[in-house]
């Protein structure tokens, strides 16, 4: 069992960890992470961010399959934002469930390295001086070389 | 008769989200070469090919896979999700 949702519309974090939680039956961990829009002192209005329709989800429920098989996960969420956010919005969320801990933090650390640099995004920042695509940096490359 | 597609940076200097391209290129390598060729936006965008991705029926390829059977390939710059 999993749920992912690649949307333009804000999502309530809490209310859908709850969710989460009140569904994953037999689990004993749950891990939640969220990704925010950094305003870095002001240099960032927001972001735009772009994806490909279609490859997206195939590539994110490649990676949720991945990750249950790895670890054993009795569920897993995730949920990721394009168009246009504001500093300090919620631009993607991961859940993951598993019977021990550790497992439930390790997908949820694989899920997050995969999303990076295998999900179809692209972020461009607005600031003051107007719209800057971000690069990528090799430190998300050389993430993935742990799994 | 192929579907290409552009994202980010790369959809910027071409001009164009898609546009549907007559070819007999064997790999997205010989595809690249005639695309590049097309005008001074895509020379621009395929002028750097380490900074390049490419996806095949949305897939992700290694520019020497061949076109045979495919229906659309995808350019962009490397991922920035998360």
């Amino acid at each position: 069992m999993m749920r992912l949702s690649v949307q333009e519309n804000a999502f309530d974090f809490g209310a859908e960890a709850n969710a989460f939680a009140a569904g994953a039956a037999g689990a004993g961990a749950i891990v939640t992470f969220t990704g925010l829009v950094r305003d870095d002192g002001g240099a960032v209005q927001g972001l735009m961010i772009e994806h490909y329709p279609g490859m997206t989800e195939r590539a994110i429920a490649a990676m949720m399959t991945e990750a249950f098989r790895r670890f054993g996960l009795l569920d897993a969420l995730v949920i990721h934002r394009f168009g246009r956010l504001g500093p300090a919005d919620a631009i993607m969320m991961v859940a993951t469930a598993a019977a021990h801990r550790a497992d439930a933090f390790a997908a949820a650390e694989f899920l997050m390295d995969y999303l990076k640099s295998r999900a179809p995004f692209w972020k461009q920042e607005i600031g003051p001086q107007g719209a800057k695509w971000v690069a990528a940096k090799v430190q998300d490359e050389t993430a993935l070389k742990r799994w | 008769m192929i579907e290409v597609l552009y994202f980010s940076w790369l959809r910027e200097r071409i001009g164009t989200n898609r546009e549907q391209i007559h070819t007999s290129a064997a790999t997205v390598g010989d595809l690249i070469k005639e695309l590049a060729a097309m005008d001074e936006g895509h020379a621009l965008a395929f002028a750097d090919r380490t900074s390049l991705r490419v996806a095949l029926d949305q897939e992700l390829a290694d520019f020497s896979a061949p076109l045979a059977g495919v229906r659309e390939v995808a350019f962009f710059p490397p991922m920035t999700g998360g």
